[in-house]
């Protein structure tokens, strides 16, 4: 299936149709996820890859046209580097151990450790918000990173090039059944990105998909109500100090563990007990991580709104 | 006893949830044109989808995660059809014409009305 979709893609001009494949790539992913029992993983691939990724490429389309242009030269020396890139990967995977076999190595040096103490240690039961948190926190604050420099270079990137629209005015104002749906769902979507957040250490969630379901409610309350509704709810000052503040919180996090004498992101001497000090350091640390996501894809979206669209509305 | 008609109700409405998803997707590709195939498509997924959560209602252990699963599926009754609402309404307002013959019904103030091809 996942084989199917790609082949489609490749052979595809038709943008907007090669977005709608990559969400359906991205959801059959999850799926596959799930059969395999990783419910953390299915839920951010469904989120981000079946969501909010499929709405701000189509966003993007509406300002760069939908049709692929052809290919002027016949790529071989790339299409001989990738078949040889291929079939050396594919022979290395013949050194791995079986599917789902104890013995490999990935189950044998971290990963017992990981799921007899994680509970012990840290307090949490969800074993992959620990493992994301705080036994491996330093690769999530540099996820962190990534995704706050991608706001910022969407930000510096579209802020001189072009008119700014400076619109206020909704894009799909006429259309009252949405309006009235939405009006309903926006606060249950919203309570829902909350719960995601928080419950993330007992049940899959945390602060990625959380951020992005914030985003997402807000994203639909741009699309109907126009964008200076939504700056009114969240203005570009705003989200620019929010994104920062995000990353900020992560990063105080570690520094307040290295001012208490333990190494840089070490919960444990945030409090008197350590399993408090590592339950407070996460909850802070998602929050970061909830807060600087919902801030950076709103506003990257805000900012592909106030573009010139390559074809007016209304127009077929 | 009850256990085993909640589990023989559960597999006939998966069955007959996956049945109509399968059909959905038959008719979108045999129907002619746009308005008929999103027709198709989005009354049989909505209705499956509610077969197979219901059939899920009906497997489920614990209370909380049937309680959820009535959340889920209010959920996809009220954002499924407001979804194909809001595509259908786009493509009206482009201009996307059906491929069927229409007629056009013009009625005039006075009560007459007058019909035409389109």
């Amino acid at each position: 299936m996942l084989l199917v979709t790609a082949c489609a893609l490749i052979h595809l001009r038709d943008l907007v149709a090669l977005v709608m494949l990559a969400g359906i790539f991205s959801l059959v992913a999850a799926g596959l996820f799930i059969v395999m029992d990783a419910a953390d993983v299915a839920f951010t691939e469904a989120a981000v890859g079946a969501g909010v990724s499929t709405l701000l490429m189509l966003k993007a389309l509406t300002l760069t046209g939908a049709k692929q242009a052809s290919a002027v030269s016949r790529p071989y020396q790339a299409l001989f580097t990738i078949v040889l890139l291929g079939g050396l990967l594919i022979y290395g995977t013949h050194d791995l151990a079986p599917y789902g076999s104890p013995d490999g190595p990935s189950q044998q040096h971290v990963a017992p450790h990981y799921l007899e103490n994680s509970i012990k240690e840290t307090g949490v039961p969800n074993v992959v918000t620990a493992i994301l948190a705080t036994y491996r926190g330093f690769d999530t604050l540099g996820e962190l990173f990534v995704i706050f420099t991608a706001g910022l270079g969407v930000m510096a990137l579209l802020d001189g090039s072009g008119k700014r629209l400076g619109r206020t005015q909704a894009l799909m104002s006429e259309h009252v059944v949405l309006r009235v749906v939405a009006k309903m769902l926006l606060p249950l979507i919203l309570i829902y990105a909350f719960y995601v957040q928080f419950h993330g250490e007992y049940g899959p969630g945390g602060g990625f998909q959380a951020g992005v379901i914030f985003a997402a409610g807000l994203i639909l309350y741009v699309i109907l109500f126009g964008p200076g509704a939504g700056r009114k709810v969240l203005s570009d000052k705003t989200t620019r100090t929010l994104a920062a503040i995000g990353v900020l919180l992560f990063s105080g996090v570690g520094l307040v563990s290295m001012f208490s004498g333990a190494p840089f992101l070490d919960y444990s001497v945030l409090a008197e007990d350590a399993v408090t000090g590592q339950l407070a350091g996460i909850l802070l640390v998602e929050l970061g991580v909830g807060i600087t996501v919902a801030a950076v894809v709103f506003r990257i979206f805000l900012e592909f709104d106030d573009r010139e669209p390559l074809q007016k509305e209304g127009e077929p | 006893m009850i256990e085993t008609i909640a589990t023989l109700l559960a597999s006939v409405l998966l069955v007959l949830g996956s049945l109509l998803c399968l059909i959905g997707a038959v008719g979108f590709f045999r129907f002619p044109d746009f308005y008929t195939r999103v027709h198709a498509s989005s009354v049989t997924d909505t209705l499956g989808a509610g077969m197979i959560l219901v059939a899920l209602m009906l497997l489920s252990d614990s209370t909380i995660g049937t309680f959820k699963l009535v959340l889920i599926l209010l959920f996809l009754l009220i954002t499924g059809p407001t979804a194909v609402h809001a595509l259908v309404k786009s493509a009206v307002t482009m201009g996307v014409l059906p491929g069927i013959e229409t007629e056009e019904i013009v009625v005039r103030s006075d009560g007459n009305s007058s019909s035409k091809p389109s």
